[in-house]
C-alpha cells in the first residue's frame, strides 16, 4: 500500500525514466502521438513537456456486461510498446482483470482512489449496463447501475471503451433481454467520450488518454461522442479497395476470382460505407492488417446497433425485411382486393346499362 | 430515432415492409380495376388480327412517329433520356441488384458504378429540364395540376438523394443513405395512387390500341 | 321519354367505361404530344384543343367512380364532379373541335386511343343535352326524313333519271338477289352526282350485279356523329333490314368517311349481331375489279396531283392500299404529301363539324394545315374519296384563294374507262 502511494506521487516522466525509456524514445512517442491526432509538429514539445510533468492520473476501470475483449485488445502485446508503458504509468487503481486485489480489498481500493482524487480521476467503462433487472450483472453485490452512478460522482471524465459501453453493444442486440444500455444513457452530467469498436484499436485508446493527459480535456467529438481524430472518416473513404467499388468490381464469394484479386467486398456484406473508425489507416496489430485487407468485409463494429444491421454477409443495400418471405401472401391479398374492385366496377357499369333510357331525337334537348 | 443508424435501420426494415405492401397491393388493385372491366366482343367482321398488331404496337409505339419527333423533340428526347437513365440507375447499379436479388431472387450483371454515376448526373439534369418544360410549354402547363408536380418530385428525390449518397455529400453516411431509401419508399407509396401507374398500364393501353386498329387492318 | 338530363348523361358515361378506356385514362401522363398531332391545336395554338383535354368530363367519372382511390379522394372532397356547367363549356371542344380523325391515337406514347374515347364520351354529352344544334338537327332530319340533309327518295329518283339519260344505262332499284347494294351519302346526291354516274358506267363495264334500295339509300349516319348509339342503331338498322330483305351479298359503302365507320365497324355492334352480308368500300371493290382485270382504263391524268386520305376510310377504316393502287392506274404524276396515308391530316370537317354552323370559322382556320401540305407539294389537282372532305376542302381552298380543283377518285376512274370513249 505504501509502495503504491509512492508510485502515485511520481510524475510520468520520472516513471518512464525509471523504466529505462530514453528521452529519445519518449520524444518519438510524442511525435507519433501528435501525428496520429493530426496535431502539427510544433505541438510536439508541448506534448512532451506536458506528459513529462503529468501526475499519473488515477484511473478507475469499471467492467460491466462485457466479454473482456477490450481489455485483451489493449493489453495483449508480444513486445513492450510505449503505448503499453503509458498504460502501465497510469495509476490503474481498479481493474478486475489486471488488479491483484480481490473482494473487499479491491472495493476498498476503489473507494480510496475516488476519495483521494476527487474531481480528478478518470473512469473507464467497458461493457453495457443492464436495466431490466439489476441482478443480471453485479460486482460484490452492487448492481452495475449503482456502481456506475456512485463512481462517476467525483470523476473528471468518463471513457466508454468498446461498443458495449459506448452504444450497448452485443447485449443490446435484438431482443435485448437484459435491457442493456450504454454509459451515455446513464451518465448525463460528466463529459463522456465513446471509444467504440468491438474491440477498439489499442492506439486509439492510448491516443485519447494521451490527449487528456496533455490538454487536460477530451478531444473534439463527433455526433456520437467519438473522438473525431479516429472516428471522423469512414472506412469506405480510406479503404484501399475503394477504386474497385467505384469501378463496380466486386467479389461475389470468398474464393472467387474477384476475392483473389482483392476486389471490393460490398456484395459480401462489407459495412465500410457506414462505419467510422481508423482501421483502414491505423490498422491492427501494430499496423499488420485489418479485416478488409485480410479478405473479410467490415462488420461495422464501431457503430451503434451493428449486430442488428442486417447481417454481416448481407450487402448494405439489402433490406431487413420480413415481407420478402411472405410476398406470395401479399400478392394474393392484392389479387383478392383487386378482383373485388373490378367486380364493383362491372356492377356499376351493369346497373348503368340497366338504367339506360333510349336516346331518341325527342331527347336531344333538355326539357327544363 | 436516436441515431442516424437507427433511422437507417428503420427505413431499411419496417419502412421497406410498409412501402412494399402498399405498393404491391395498390398496383394489383389498380391493374385489376382496369382489366376486369373487359370489353364487349367486336361483332364486325375483322380485316386483320388483334394479337399480332397489339403486341407489335406495345413495342413500336416506343419509337416516335416522325411528325411528333419534329414537333415535340424536347418531350421525346428528354423523355427517353430520363426514363432510360432512371432505369439504368435502378437496375444496373450493383447495390440495387443486390437489393432486388434479396427481395425477388433474381440477379444480373451490373454496370461499372462510376458509369452509373455519370448516367445519374445526366438524368438529374434532364429531370430538371423536364420540369422547366412542363412549367413553360403552353400545352403541358395547361394540362398540369398538383398530381403532375407531385409525381415529378417523388421521382426526382430518389435520383437526387441517390446521387448525394453515392458521393457521400451529407454526413454521416447512414443519414444520407436513409434519406435515399426513404425517398424511394415515398415513391412506392405514392405510385399506385397516381399516373405513375402508366409504368404498368401503358402495356395494356398500347395493346388495346394496336389490337383495335389491327382488327381494322391498320398498324398503329 | 324524359328529355335530356345531366343524370342521363352521367349514366351514359358510366355505361361507356371499359378496360381500354380505363387503361387509357390510367396511362395518360399529360405529356401534351397528342396536341401536336391535332390540327385544332396546331392551327390555333390554343391548348384547350389538346385531345386528352376534350375528355375531362369523362375522365372525372372514371376517376371518381371507377377507381378505389378516386372514390376515397371524392369522399375527402378532393375531386371535382361533372356538372352542367362543365358539359356546356366542354361541348365545343368535343364537337366543334374534334372530327374523330384519330391522329392523336397514332402518336400517344403510352398508346391511348383518344379518338375511341371521344366517340364514347359523346354518348354522355348527347344524353345530357349538350350537342351543337347543327348536329341535333341533322339527326332529327336523318331519323324523320331519312337523310341528315333532308334528301328524300324523290330527289334521288330525279338524280337517277338524269344519270340514266346521260349514260343510257339502267340504275337498278330494289333488285332482289343482286350481288351488291350501293349506299349513297346525301352529300354525294346533292353536290357530287358524278359519283352515281361513275358507278353506273364502271359496274356496266365490269359486269357487276348491283342495286340501290329505295327504302334505305342513305349512308351517312348522324347518330355516329352526335355520339348517340341509340340513334345510330336506328339509322344503320334501316340499311341492314333493306340489305337483308334484298338478300344482297355485299353492301357498298360510298365515298363518305363516317358512313364507312358506321356500316363497316360500328353497325354489327349496334344491332347486336353480325350481318348476313359483307360490307365493302367502293375503293376496295374498284381495286378488286382492277386486280382481276374487270376494269379497263386507257390514258392517264398527267396533272401533278396528290391524294387526301379521308380519315375514316384510311387511318380508321383500314382501306390502305386501294386508293393508291387505283391512282397508279390512271395518273402519271402522283406525289404523296409528306404526312400521308395513315398519318395524313384531317380536312377539319368530319365527325359532324361541317354540320355545325357556329364552327365554320374554326373549321376554316384549321384548314390552314391542309393548305400548308398542298403548298409544300405545289400540285395542280387534289384527289379524294369522301364527299364531305371534298366539300369542306372546296370551301377551304376558296377561303385561302388556292386554285386547286378537287376530283373524286371513283369519278376519276370512270373518266378513263376504255369503253366510254365517246
Amino acid at each position: 500500500m505504501a509502495d503504491e502511494m509512492m508510485r502515485f506521487t511520481q510524475t510520468l516522466g520520472e516513471s518512464l525514466r525509471e523504466r529505462g525509456v530514453s528521452r529519445r524514445g519518449f520524444l518519438k512517442f510524442c511525435t507519433a502521438t501528435a501525428s496520429m491526432m493530426a496535431l502539427p509538429p510544433t505541438m510536439v514539445p508541448a506534448i512532451a513537456a506536458a506528459l513529462e510533468k503529468a501526475r499519473r492520473p488515477s484511473v478507475i476501470w469499471l467492467s460491466f456486461q462485457e466479454c473482456t475483449g477490450c481489455t485483451e485488445s489493449l493489453t495483449r502485446s508480444h513486445s513492450p510498446t510505449v503505448e503499453n508503458l503509458i498504460f502501465d504509468h497510469i495509476s490503474l487503481d481498479y481493474h478486475h482483470t489486471l488488479q491483484a486485489a480481490a473482494g473487499e480489498a479491491a472495493e476498498a481500493a476503489r473507494e480510496a482512489a475516488m476519495h483521494e482524487n476527487e474531481g480528478k480521476y478518470l473512469v473507464v467503462v467497458d461493457g453495457s449496463i443492464p436495466l431490466a433487472n439489476p441482478g443480471f450483472s453485479t460486482i460484490a453485490g452492487v448492481s452495475n447501475l449503482q456502481m456506475l452512478e456512485e463512481t462517476v460522482k467525483g470523476a473528471a471524465a468518463v471513457v466508454a471503451v468498446g461498443t458495449c459501453a459506448a452504444f450497448g453493444g452485443l447485449p443490446h442486440a435484438n431482443p435485448n433481454p437484459t435491457g442493456a444500455v450504454s454509459v451515455s444513457d446513464i451518465v448525463k452530467d460528466k463529459p463522456v467520450v465513446n471509444v467504440s469498436g468491438c474491440p477498439p484499436i489499442p492506439t486509439v485508446i492510448t491516443g485519447v488518454l494521451a490527449h487528456f493527459l496533455t490538454f487536460g480535456e477530451l478531444p473534439e467529438l463527433d455526433h456520437l461522442g467519438r473522438p473525431m481524430t479516429f472516428y471522423g472518416q469512414s472506412i469506405h473513404d480510406r479503404c484501399y479497395r475503394r477504386p474497385f467499388y467505384d469501378k463496380g468490381l466486386f467479389a461475389e464469394t470468398f474464393d472467387d476470382e474477384g476475392a483473389r484479386k482483392g476486389w471490393c467486398l460490398y456484395r459480401l456484406g462489407c459495412k465500410g460505407p457506414m462505419t467510422y473508425n481508423a482501421c483502414a489507416t491505423t490498422r491492427w496489430n501494430q499496423g499488420t492488417s485489418w479485416p478488409v485487407e485480410s479478405g473479410h468485409g467490415c462488420l461495422g463494429c464501431s457503430e451503434p446497433n451493428f449486430w442488428d444491421t442486417g447481417g454481416f454477409y448481407n450487402a448494405l443495400s439489402i433490406p431487413d425485411s420480413d415481407i420478402t418471405r411472405n410476398i406470395g401472401a401479399v400478392v394474393a391479398g392484392g389479387v383478392v382486393l383487386g378482383a373485388a374492385a373490378g367486380a364493383l366496377n362491372r356492377s356499376k357499369r351493369a346497373s348503368a346499362a340497366a338504367k339506360h333510357e333510349t336516346v331518341t331525337i325527342d331527347d336531344l334537348d333538355k326539357t327544363s | 430515432m436516436s441515431t442516424p443508424t437507427d433511422f437507417l435501420l428503420w427505413v431499411r426494415g419496417p419502412g421497406f415492409d410498409i412501402a412494399l405492401v402498399i405498393f404491391l397491393i395498390g398496383v394489383i388493385i389498380r391493374l385489376l380495376e382496369v382489366l376486369v372491366l373487359g370489353r364487349k366482343p367486336d361483332l364486325a367482321e375483322a380485316r386483320g388480327t388483334e394479337m399480332g398488331p397489339g403486341l407489335r404496337t406495345v413495342f413500336t409505339r416506343t419509337l416516335p412517329e416522325s411528325g411528333s419527333m419534329k414537333r415535340s423533340p424536347f418531350t421525346v428526347v428528354g423523355g427517353y433520356v430520363w426514363h432510360i437513365g432512371f432505369l439504368i440507375c435502378l437496375f444496373l447499379f450493383v447495390p440495387h441488384i443486390e437489393l432486388i436479388n434479396s427481395t425477388l431472387g433474381v440477379k444480373w450483371p451490373g454496370l461499372p458504378s462510376n458509369l452509373v454515376d455519370a448516367v445519374a448526373a445526366v438524368t438529374i439534369v434532364t429531370l430538371l429540364a423536364m420540369l422547366f418544360s412542363r412549367l413553360n410549354h403552353p400545352v403541358k402547363r395547361f394540362l398540369s395540376g398538383p398530381e403532375d408536380y407531385l409525381t415529378w418530385l417523388v421521382t426526382f428525390l430518389p435520383m437526387l438523394t441517390g446521387y448525394l449518397a453515392y458521393h457521400r455529400m451529407i454526413d454521416p453516411y447512414p443519414l444520407v443513405l436513409g434519406l435515399h431509401i426513404l425517398s424511394v419508399e415515398v415513391l412506392m407509396v405514392v405510385f399506385p395512387f397516381t399516373k405513375l401507374m402508366h409504368a404498368f398500364t401503358f402495356i395494356f393501353a398500347r395493346w388495346y390500341n394496336g389490337a383495335m386498329a389491327g382488327r381494322r387492318g391498320v398498324q398503329s | 321519354m324524359s328529355g335530356a338530363t345531366l343524370e342521363r348523361g352521367l349514366n351514359a358515361f358510366r355505361e361507356q367505361m371499359n378496360a381500354p378506356v380505363a387503361a387509357f385514362f390510367s396511362s395518360c401522363v399529360n405529356c401534351g404530344m397528342c396536341a401536336e398531332a391535332c390540327l385544332f391545336y396546331t392551327e390555333t395554338g390554343d391548348p384547350k384543343y389538346t385531345p386528352i383535354n376534350k375528355l375531362e368530363p369523362f375522365r372525372r367519372v372514371w376517376e371518381r367512380e371507377y377507381t378505389i382511390f378516386g372514390k376515397i379522394k371524392s369522399m375527402l372532397g378532393l375531386t371535382k364532379p361533372v356538372t352542367d356547367e362543365l358539359l356546356a363549356e366542354w361541348e365545343e371542344l368535343i364537337y366543334d373541335g374534334c372530327t374523330l380523325c384519330g391522329r392523336c391515337s397514332m402518336v400517344c406514347p403510352v398508346g391511348n386511343d383518344v379518338s375511341y374515347m371521344i366517340r364514347r364520351a359523346r354518348e354522355g354529352f348527347v344524353a345530357a343535352g349538350y350537342a351543337p344544334d347543327g348536329i341535333k338537327n341533322a339527326s332529327r332530319r336523318a331519323v324523320t326524313i331519312g337523310s341528315p340533309m333532308g334528301v328524300k327518295f324523290p330527289a334521288l329518283q330525279a338524280q337517277i333519271k338524269h344519270v340514266e339519260a346521260d349514260t343510257g344505262l339502267e340504275i337498278p332499284l330494289d333488285k332482289a338477289g343482286a350481288d351488291y347494294m350501293a349506299l349513297l351519302s346525301s352529300m354525294e346526291i346533292i353536290n357530287f352526282p358524278e359519283y352515281l354516274e361513275a358507278l353506273a358506267r364502271i359496274f356496266k363495264q365490269a359486269g357487276v350485279s348491283w342495286t340501290i334500295s329505295s327504302e334505305a339509300f342513305e349512308a351517312t349516319n348522324s347518330g355516329i356523329q352526335i355520339g348517340a348509339s341509340d340513334i345510330a342503331r336506328e339509322l344503320v338498322g334501316r340499311v341492314v333490314d333493306a340489305a337483308e330483305k334484298l338478300k344482297v351479298k355485299y353492301v357498298i359503302s360510298p365515298e363518305c368517311g363516317h358512313a364507312y365507320t358506321a356500316i363497316r365497324w360500328e353497325g354489327p355492334n349496334l344491332i347486336g349481331r353480325p350481318y348476313n352480308f359483307k360490307v365493302i368500300h367502293i375503293l376496295e371493290l374498284l381495286d378488286e375489279l382492277r386486280a382481276s382485270g374487270r376494269i379497263k382504263t386507257e390514258g392517264t391524268d398527267d396533272d401533278r396531283l396528290t391524294f387526301h386520305d379521308p380519315c375514316q376510310i384510311v387511318r380508321k377504316g383500314g382501306v390502305l392500299e386501294s386508293p393508291r393502287n387505283l391512282l397508279n392506274m390512271v395518273t402519271s404524276e402522283f406525289v404523296d404529301m409528306k404526312d400521308h396515308r395513315e398519318m395524313n391530316w384531317c380536312c377539319g370537317g368530319g365527325g359532324g363539324v361541317s354540320a355545325i354552323e357556329r364552327a365554320e370559322e374554326l373549321r376554316l382556320k384549321v384548314f390552314k394545315r391542309k393548305t400548308s401540305q398542298l403548298e409544300e407539294l405545289k400540285v395542280d389537282k387534289l384527289v379524294t374519296a369522301c364527299a364531305n372532305c371534298r366539300l369542306v376542302m372546296e370551301e377551304g381552298l376558296e377561303e385561302y384563294k388556292l386554285e386547286i380543283p378537287i376530283v373524286g377518285l371513283t369519278e376519276m376512274i370512270a373518266e378513263y374507262l376504255v369503253e366510254d370513249k365517246e
